[in-house]
C-alpha cells in the first residue's frame, strides 16, 4: 500500500512515513504542493494524507488539481483547523477523510485502510481467498485458520496480490506498493518474497507469469 | 441638554417668540403715536370748528348753560361714545357754552395748544384755541383713560389672531425640525439595530454633508475594528497551528518509538521527538516573546551598546547545536557602539543570528560587520544559507511563514518579532542578497547620529 505524505513539518513528516511503514505500508513524504504535484504526476498512491497548510500554497489546491485530473486517490486531510466549516470546506473539495492534529497514528493507520477498503468497494476488512486470509489491520495472514508469520516485505507482496484474485500483478507494480523513493530495491527483491512466500503459504497460490508477472492462481491446476 | 430636537425645538421656539414679541411692541408704540397724532388733529379740528360756529362775545349768565356744541349721541362702539368734551370761555372768565359731559370747572389754564391736567378725577387732554375777534376761548378734551383703551382694543385685536398662529407655528417648528433630523434618526436606527458582532460599515448613501463626517470616522472605526479582531483570530489560529503540528509530531514519534522493532528507528524516533521538543520549547518562548511585544510597547530606554559585546552575549547564550563559533565578527563591528534600546536590540540580533546560524551549513561563516552609507549606519548579519526564494520576499516577515528554506526548529516568528522589536527601537529591518550571490543578507538600519566610534581600546 504505497502513500503520499504532504506535511510541512519535518519532525512530522518523518513520524508519518516511519509510523506508516510499521503498519506495512510505503510512505512517501513530500513538503510541499510542488513536490506533492512532481510525485502524483509519476507514481500511482493508493491513498494521499495531506496537510493543509503548505508552505507555498494551501492542501486545498492539491486536492482540486487531483480531482480536477478526474483522480480518485482517497485523501485524508491532515489540519491544526478543525473547526466544522473547515471540515465541511476540505470534504467538500473532494477530501474523503479528515483528522484533526494532534492524532494517533494507529487512528491514521487505520482510516487509510478503511479509505482504501472504500475505494476499492470491498465489504469485509480482510482479504481472504481459498482459506487463506489476510488482516490488513493486525498484519497477520492465516492458512486454514493456522497463522502463518510473514515479513513486512511479504505481507505487501501478498496484500498487493489478494486485493484483485487472478489479475497479474508486474515485477515494477509490487515494488511500488512495496518501497518508498528512499528505499533502495534490490533488482531480485520482488523475486526473492515470492520464494519465501511460497515456502511459507506452499505454492499452489502464487502463479508466475513469466515476463508479465504474479497472480493469485484462481483457476484450479 | 442631551436632545437635539428638544434643543432645536426650544431655539426656534424661543427665537420666534423673541421675534414676534419684538413685532408687538413696535405695534403697540408705534400704534400709539399714531393715535395720538390723530387724536390730537381731531381734537385740534373740533376746537377750531367749535370756535368758527361760536357767537361772538355772548354773554351768558344762565347758570344753566346753553350746549352749544353737543357730540353726545349713540355712534358705532359705544366704548367711544362722549370722547370728546368742549368748553367755550369769554375772555372774561365766563363759561359760554359746554358739551353735555363737559365738566363745569376750567379744563386748562392755557390759552393756545395742547395741554394736559386731571380735572375731576381724570386726566384730560385738551387743545385751546381763542378767537381774539370773538373773543372767546374754546377748549375741546380727550379722556385719556379712553385713548390708552382705544390703542389697547387695537393691540388686542392683533393678539387674538396671533393666539391662534403661534401654536401652529410652533407645530410647524415641530414637525420641521422631526423631518430636517430623520437622516440623524435613520443613522441612530440602524447603529442601534445591529447587535455588537456586526461590523460592516454603514451605508453613507442619503446622508446628509454635515453627519457624513461622522459615519465615515465610524466606519474607519469599525473597519480597525475588524482589522485587529481578525489580526488576533488568525494569531490564535496560526498559533494553535503552529502548537499542534509539533505536538502531533512528537506523538508520533513517540509511538514509533514504542512500537519500534529495530533499535536504530527507536534511536531515531527518540531524536526526533527530542527535536521536537526543543523546536515545540522555542515555539512558546517566541509567542511569548511576541505576545510580549504586541499587549504593550515596552518602555524604551536607548543606550550606548558596544556592538561586539552585545553580538557577544546574544551567542554566548545560545544552544551549542547550532554551532555559535561560526559567527564571526569584523573589526568595524568591535570598535563601534550603538545607541539604542538594549531589550529590543538583543531580541532583534538575537533571532537574527539563530536564523542565519540555522540556514548556514555546518562549514559555513556567519558575518558581523557594521558599515556607514550617508545618513544611514547598518548592521549587517551575512549568511552561508540558501537565501529567500524568489517570491517571498515579502512573506517571511509575515508571522509563522516558514518558507521553503525552514529549519526544522524555526516557528516562522523570528522576523515579524525582529520587524515589531526594530520597529519599536527606532530602527529598520532590510533583506537583501549579499554581493557574493548567495546567502543571506540582513541589516538593521539606523540613522547614523546613533552610531559611534568608539576610542580603541
Amino acid at each position: 500500500m504505497r502513500i503520499l505524505v504532504v506535511e510541512d513539518d519535518p519532525i512530522l513528516l518523518d513520524g508519518l512515513t516511519t509510523g506508516l511503514s510499521l503498519h506495512g505500508m510505503a510512505a512517501d513524504g513530500v513538503d510541499t504542493c510542488e513536490d506533492a504535484y512532481s510525485a502524483l504526476a509519476t507514481t500511482t498512491f493508493s491513498a494521499i494524507v495531506l496537510d493543509l497548510m503548505l508552505p507555498d500554497g494551501s492542501g486545498i489546491a492539491v486536492l482540486r488539481h487531483l480531482r480536477l485530473r478526474n483522480d480518485a486517490t482517497p485523501v485524508l486531510l491532515l489540519t491544526a483547523r478543525d473547526a466544522v466549516e473547515d471540515r465541511v470546506k476540505g470534504l467538500d473539495e473532494g477530501a474523503d477523510d479528515y483528522l484533526g492534529k494532534p492524532f494517533d497514528l494507529e487512528e491514521v493507520a487505520a482510516r487509510l485502510r478503511a479509505l482504501e477498503r472504500r475505494a476499492q468497494g470491498r465489504a469485509s476488512p480482510k482479504l481472504s481467498f481459498q482459506g487463506l486470509v489476510l488482516d490488513p489491520g493486525s498484519l497477520e495472514v492465516t492458512l486454514d485458520d493456522k497463522a502463518v508469520h510473514l515479513s513486512r516485505r511479504e505481507f505487501g507482496v501478498l496484500r498487493a496480490l489478494m486485493l484483485r484474485p487472478g489479475i497479474v500483478c508486474s515485477r515494477s507494480q509490487l515494488e511500488d506498493q512495496l518501497y518508498g523513493w528512499q528505499e533502495e530495491v534490490g533488482s531480485n527483491a520482488v523475486e526473492v518474497h515470492i520464494h519465501n512466500l511460497r515456502a511459507k503459504i506452499g505454492p499452489r497460490y502464487i502463479q508466475t507469469l513469466r515476463g508479465l508477472g504474479y497472480r493469485i492462481r484462481t483457476e484450479t491446476p | 441638554m442631551t436632545s437635539l430636537r428638544t434643543r432645536l425645538l426650544l431655539i426656534l421656539i424661543a427665537s420666534t417668540s423673541a421675534i414676534w414679541l419684538c413685532g408687538f411692541a413696535w405695534i403697540y408704540v408705534d400704534a400709539r403715536q399714531e393715535t395720538q397724532h390723530l387724536l390730537d388733529r381731531r381734537l385740534m379740528e373740533a376746537a377750531r370748528m367749535v370756535l368758527s360756529l361760536s357767537a361772538p362775545g355772548t354773554p351768558a349768565n344762565d347758570p344753566n348753560l346753553p350746549v352749544v356744541v353737543n357730540s353726545s349721541g349713540p355712534i358705532a362702539g359705544a366704548s367711544y361714545e362722549h370722547i370728546l368734551t368742549c368748553q367755550v370761555w369769554s375772555f372774561d372768565g365766563r363759561l359760554v357754552g359746554r358739551s353735555g359731559n363737559a365738566p363745569t370747572s376750567k379744563l386748562t389754564e392755557e390759552s393756545e395748544g395742547f395741554s394736559e391736567r386731571p380735572v375731576d378725577g381724570e386726566i384730560y387732554r385738551v387743545f385751546s384755541a381763542e378767537d381774539p375777534i370773538k373773543r372767546v376761548r374754546v377748549l375741546v378734551g380727550d379722556n385719556l383713560e379712553q385713548r390708552q383703551r382705544f390703542v389697547r382694543d387695537l393691540v388686542r385685536s392683533l393678539l387674538i389672531p396671533a393666539a391662534f398662529i403661534l401654536p401652529m407655528l410652533a407645530i410647524l417648528i415641530w414637525i420641521s425640525v422631526k423631518q430636517g433630523l430623520e437622516p440623524l434618526q435613520h443613522a441612530t436606527r440602524s447603529l442601534s439595530a445591529r447587535d455588537a458582532e456586526n461590523l460592516t460599515p454603514l451605508d453613507v448613501g442619503r446622508s446628509p454633508s454635515e453627519i457624513r463626517p461622522l459615519i465615515y470616522a465610524l466606519n474607519g472605526l469599525f473597519g480597525k475594528v475588524v482589522a485587529a479582531r481578525e489580526h488576533e483570530r488568525s494569531f490564535v489560529a496560526y498559533a494553535a497551528h503552529e502548537m499542534r503540528t509539533p505536538l502531533a509530531g512528537l506523538k508520533t514519534q513517540v509511538q514509533i518509538a514504542a512500537q519500534a522493532t529495530v533499535p536504530e528507528m527507536r534511536a531515531n524516533a527518540l531524536s526526533q521527538a527530542l527535536k521536537g521538543v526543543d523546536r515545540t520549547s522555542r515555539l512558546v518562548q517566541q509567542l511569548l516573546a511576541m505576545s510580549r511585544l504586541d499587549a504593550s510597547p515596552p518602555r524604551i530606554q536607548d543606550q550606548w551598546i558596544n556592538l561586539a559585546a552585545a553580538f557577544h552575549d546574544v551567542t554566548a547564550s545560545m544552544s551549542r547545536d547550532l554551532l555559535p563559533e561560526r559567527v564571526t565578527i569584523a573589526a568595524s563591528a568591535r570598535n563601534h557602539s550603538i545607541s539604542i534600546d538594549r531589550e529590543m536590540f538583543d531580541l532583534a540580533a538575537r533571532n537574527l543570528v539563530e536564523n542565519a546560524l540555522q540556514l548556514t551549513p555546518p562549514d559555513g561563516t556567519v558575518r558581523l560587520s557594521v558599515t556607514q552609507e550617508g545618513q544611514e549606519a547598518k548592521i549587517c548579519i551575512e549568511d552561508d544559507g540558501p537565501g529567500i526564494p524568489s517570491g517571498e520576499e515579502e512573506l517571511v516577515l509575515q508571522r509563522f511563514f516558514r518558507g521553503r528554506h525552514k529549519s526544522a526548529s524555526g516557528s516562522g516568528l523570528g522576523l515579524a518579532i525582529v520587524t515589531t522589536a526594530l520597529d519599536r527601537a527606532g530602527a529598520k529591518l532590510r533583506l537583501c542578497r549579499p554581493g557574493g550571490g548567495h546567502g543571506l543578507r540582513a541589516e538593521i538600519i539606523v540613522s547614523s547620529n546613533r552610531l559611534r566610534l568608539d576610542d580603541a581600546a
